[in-house]
């Protein structure tokens, strides 16, 4: 051992011989020195993934200190985020990081789900990849459904009333959710509780597991190229992980917490009205933005279609639509032959206007309730 | 002996460094006041210690106190029972208070009056007030909602 | 003529059936009685009203049908047998018969206690102690009397909202004739008394607010007992509600002043029916004030008028200054519920000295104005402090995204270094 650490970096060469000299890193080590990524047009879409993954660090950070505060009770769960806001230093600022936060992840993670759809990254040999992205994109919806209701304000209070009652028309068990999800038969201090244990509980440990296996398979399969790319035949250049293409993650790392930060300052996240469940609705109730295409189409689908509900076409809708997403892997044939597949392409493309409309519709159409 | 290029490498080093260590502190500073509690304890809404000491309250006296971010009455009926209600009239939200003569409560804005249980009986009033928990201990009197 | 009983338990159980909703909703009008039918089928515009509105009448749905009031006898299908005198019919009854003939039930207390136990039946009395009433007795044909108000064949039940006695219709009601100029030349009363209360606070309350509560025609003037307040009653009448306010009168030096000149209280300043939401520049001695109306310069009461509507303005402005503030904070995104709260205590002090202005004492006015002005003052502060806060968190702001940018210059330039190094 030598003397007294005289730098910065002198003390990190002794923490690193320190541990090299108890645990063999080296396969570690290994992979991130040999980890590239492909350079090419599509490379921007790489870094969506990294950007997802921080923000959600961001909300784990953010969410852990809340939760000192928090109090999980519909008698208590306004005052205490009140309390948050205005009494604790800084509250205000972590509060509104981590709701503005909520948000950007759910439009990165979209970002990044149509960028792997559409460069077909989800062929062979990364269908598990897709199917486990899926499944964290079902989950981070559910974190953003559950913490909405957490501080009870009025608005979030009917959002999951309706909300619960869309989950609700799911044919033959419909009712069933609808009660574990409310934890009785309306919305009530139970269903905070429980939504509670979902946000801060059963949801995270889910995400571990299969966060964990999504990375894991990202760091073993490496990062897939367009297909076109690959036909083209030209060689492919890549750069090194470390610390070319991480230097690069963390400009965008330190843009999106500039950006967190002027929005906590400049559109802090209200706190609204304290929730009455004996108080009529109040105009205007609307999910987040990420549910209100599915919103929007209900209001639009007539109440019935022939002798069917028209929520349960709906909801059925959505249901078809998400089990092909999630299907896609094992539906598109032309990709898994290495063939070009403009149907896929189109249908991409059609979900996303259709998100994309519906949504714009939900926020400027006239009776828009 | 340096060369440009290494100054300039050191350079860059030390804007990239010193840059990630500004901004370490930086946000570690929010962090480490946000976990030390504030004064003011726990948040006081769902029960409030009133202002007053058993003593003090006279019977047949009504007093306003606040309740979170709304008003409350704390009424000690002609009996000696403490009594809280909220003192925002069920009418159009005027506060209300206590008359002595008529052993009532009342809202001078529109006449409306509540008995001693808080329930409207006369004048526009549609519903009763909301009616607290009273619980006195030792010097304290402390009002809570009800669960 | 209590006709058909047999008629009536049946009916009366529908009737309560079907009033369960508290409306009158239109109802099924019974078979076989002649009346019904041929005053519906015969076609002529001259007699069918009555069978098409009945279905909606309360009497309709408590079992009270035609032949009741009408008499004659509802089984025979021959207009002669059917409208027969013989039978007690009386056709349409002469204007100067209605109330006796409204009154043979509803003046009969047994009778009318069968419906409801606690129905009044002194209608008809009250009616006759009226203006209506008396006029009626004096062959007045133009008058008022029960169905002018009620409607007929299509009468409502009270709480009903459509019917013409429901509180916000009844200035419509009343404004049938006396909102009519035409109608009611030659009877020496303002006609213009409907378009004055539309404009009223009283009616916006009404209409606007759905305060139910709020005074219209027959509150102030009464429903049967119709007539206007006397210039000694006109301040009972308004201190029926604003009892706080006529309290402060009586005690102040007004009330024998106002006597002595004959003039009346409350309305010499505010009006009787256009009421208007009262403004602070009521009071004083610039031009809009009243006061001036009667006090001259060199009087005491002069000096007094000026010195509450200092004191007004001085709290008025406070709490505005207050308000404003933290409107200003609450939208910018800062929390200030707290000291909105507590800025209640000094509007609360504005409304309690709004009604003490009619002690006309500036004493107790400048008490309860400093009072509210100490309190508007620290929720003033209050909101100074969180602008402040605000500017803190922009500084802060900008701070961090500075530090940030020299994290990602540095970033910036490492990249390039690297990649200049073709790593």
């Amino acid at each position: 051992m030598g003397g007294v650490p005289r730098s910065v970096a002198e003390l990190l060469r002794f923490a690193n011989a320190w541990v090299e000299e108890r645990i063999d890193l080296s396969g570690a080590r290994e992979l991130i020195r040999h980890k590239v990524v492909p350079v090419h047009r599509h490379t921007i879409w790489y870094y969506f993934g990294g950007m997802t993954l921080f923000l959600f660090i961001i909300q784990v950070m953010t969410g852990i200190l809340l939760l000192l505060y928090y109090r999980p009770s519909a008698e208590e769960a306004f005052e205490s985020v009140q309390f948050i806001v205005t009494e604790v230093e800084f509250g205000w600022l972590i509060r509104s990081i981590h709701s503005w936060s909520a948000n950007l992840l759910v439009a990165t993670m979209m970002i990044h789900l149509f960028s792997v759809y559409f460069t077909q990254a989800y062929r062979k040999p990364r269908e598990l990849t897709w199917v486990s992205g899926m499944c964290l994109f079902g989950i981070f919806l559910f974190f953003g459904f559950s913490g909405y209701l957490l501080p009870w304000n009025e608005l979030a209070y009917f959002a999951t009333k309706v909300g619960t009652d869309v989950a609700g028309q799911v044919p033959l068990v419909g009712h069933l959710i609808a009660r574990i999800l409310r934890g009785g038969e309306d919305v009530t201090g139970a269903t905070l509780s429980r939504f509670y244990g979902f946000h801060v509980a059963i949801l995270p440990l889910l995400t571990t597991a299969i966060l964990g296996l999504h990375l894991f398979l990202v760091q073993k399969q490496g990062m897939s190229v367009p297909p076109e790319i690959e036909r083209s035949g030209r060689p492919i250049r890549t750069m090194p992980f470390v610390p070319h293409f991480l230097l690069r993650d963390l400009v965008g790392w330190l843009s999106a917490l500039a950006v967190l930060g002027a929005l906590a300052a400049y559109f802090p996240w209200e706190l609204g009205v304290k929730a009455d469940p004996f108080a009529p609705a109040p105009a205007g109730i609307r999910p987040e933005w990420y549910f209100m295409y599915m919103f929007q189409t209900l209001k639009y689908i007539p109440a019935k279609i022939g002798p069917i509900d028209g929520e349960l076409v709906g909801v059925l809708g959505f249901g078809v639509g998400g089990l092909f997403l999630l299907l896609v892997p094992f539906l598109d044939r032309k990709t898994a032959r290495g063939e070009k597949s403009p149907l896929f392409f189109w249908i991409g493309v059609g979900i996303v206007t259709y998100i994309l409309v519906l949504s714009l519709l939900g926020y400027v159409a006239p009776g828009g309730k | 002996m340096q060369t440009a290029a290494s100054s300039r490498r050191g350079f860059v080093n030390i804007l990239m460094g010193g840059g990630f260590t500004a901004m370490a502190a930086w946000m570690l500073y929010p962090v480490v006041r946000f976990l030390i509690p504030p004064k003011s304890g726990e948040p006081t809404i769902a029960s409030v210690t009133v202002p007053w000491k058993p003593a003090e309250l006279k019977s047949n006296s009504g007093r306003i106190f606040k309740f979170g971010s709304q008003p409350g009455i704390l009424v000690k009926t002609p009996a000696g029972e403490l009594r809280a209600f909220a003192a925002t009239c069920t009418h159009l939200n005027c506060t209300v208070q206590y008359r002595e003569e008529k052993q009532d409560i009342w809202c001078a804005c529109h006449n409306g009056i509540y008995d001693l249980n808080g329930k409207n009986v006369s004048g526009p009033p549609p519903r009763p007030l909301e009616t607290y928990k009273v619980n006195v201990k030792a010097e304290q009197v402390i009002v809570s909602k009800g669960a | 003529m209590r006709g058909s009983r047999r008629v009536l338990v049946p009916a009366l159980v529908m009737g309560a059936l079907l009033l369960a909703g508290g409306r009158a909703e239109a109802q099924k009008l019974p078979e076989g009685n002649s009346c019904i039918e041929c005053h519906r089928g015969i076609g002529d515009p001259r007699v069918t009203p009555p069978a098409e509105k009945f279905p909606q009448d309360i009497h309709l749905a408590k079992g009270i049908l035609c032949q009741d009031c009408h008499g004659g006898d509802p089984t025979n299908f021959d207009p002669q047998g059917a409208m027969n005198r013989a039978k007690g019919f009386i056709g349409k009854p002469r204007h100067q018969a209605i109330p006796q003939l409204c009154g043979r039930c509803h003046s009969d207390a047994a009778y009318m206690k069968r419906f409801n136990p606690t129905i009044r039946v002194d209608q008809v009395q009250e009616y006759f102690s009226s203006v209506h009433g008396k006029r009626l007795r004096a062959g007045d044909q133009k008058v008022a009397t029960c169905i002018s108000c009620h409607d007929v064949h299509k009468i409502r039940a009270i709480k009903d909202q459509q019917a013409w006695t429901y509180p916000v219709k009844v200035v419509e009601t009343c404004g049938r004739c006396h909102g009519d100029a035409k109608y009611m030349q030659g009877y020496k009363i303002a006609t213009d008394v409907v378009d004055k209360y539309k404009q009223s606070v009283h009616y916006e309350a009404l209409t606007k607010k759905g305060d139910l509560s709020a005074p219209t025609c027959n509150v102030c003037h009464g429903n049967h007992g119709a007539t206007p307040p006397g210039v000694d009653s006109v301040a009972n009448v308004c201190g029926t509600c604003h009892s706080l306010t006529a309290e402060f009168f009586n005690q102040s030096p007004h009330k024998k002043a106002f006597a002595a000149m004959g003039l009346v209280p409350c309305v010499t300043c505010h009006n009787n029916h256009d009421v208007m939401k009262p403004n602070d520049t009521l009071v004083g001695t610039d031009e809009k004030a009243v006061c001036v109306n009667c006090h001259d310069p060199a009087s005491a009461g002069y000096q007094k008028a000026a010195a509450i509507r200092a004191s007004l303005d001085e709290l008025r402005g406070a709490v505005q200054r207050a308000a404003a503030i933290l409107d200003r904070a609450e939208h910018a995104g800062m929390e200030v519920s707290q000291p909105k709260f507590e800025l209640r205590g000094a509007t609360d002090a504005l409304l309690k000295t709004r009604a003490t202005v009619h002690q006309f004492d500036p004493a107790p006015i400048r008490k309860l104005s400093e009072e509210g002005v100490q309190i508007a003052g620290k929720a003033y502060e209050k909101g100074v402090k969180a602008m402040d806060d605000l500017r803190f968190r922009h500084r802060g702001l900008w701070v961090s995204v500075g530090i940030i940018l020299v994290a990602l210059a540095g970033l910036v330039l490492k990249i390039r270094e690297i990649d200049q190094r073709g790593g």
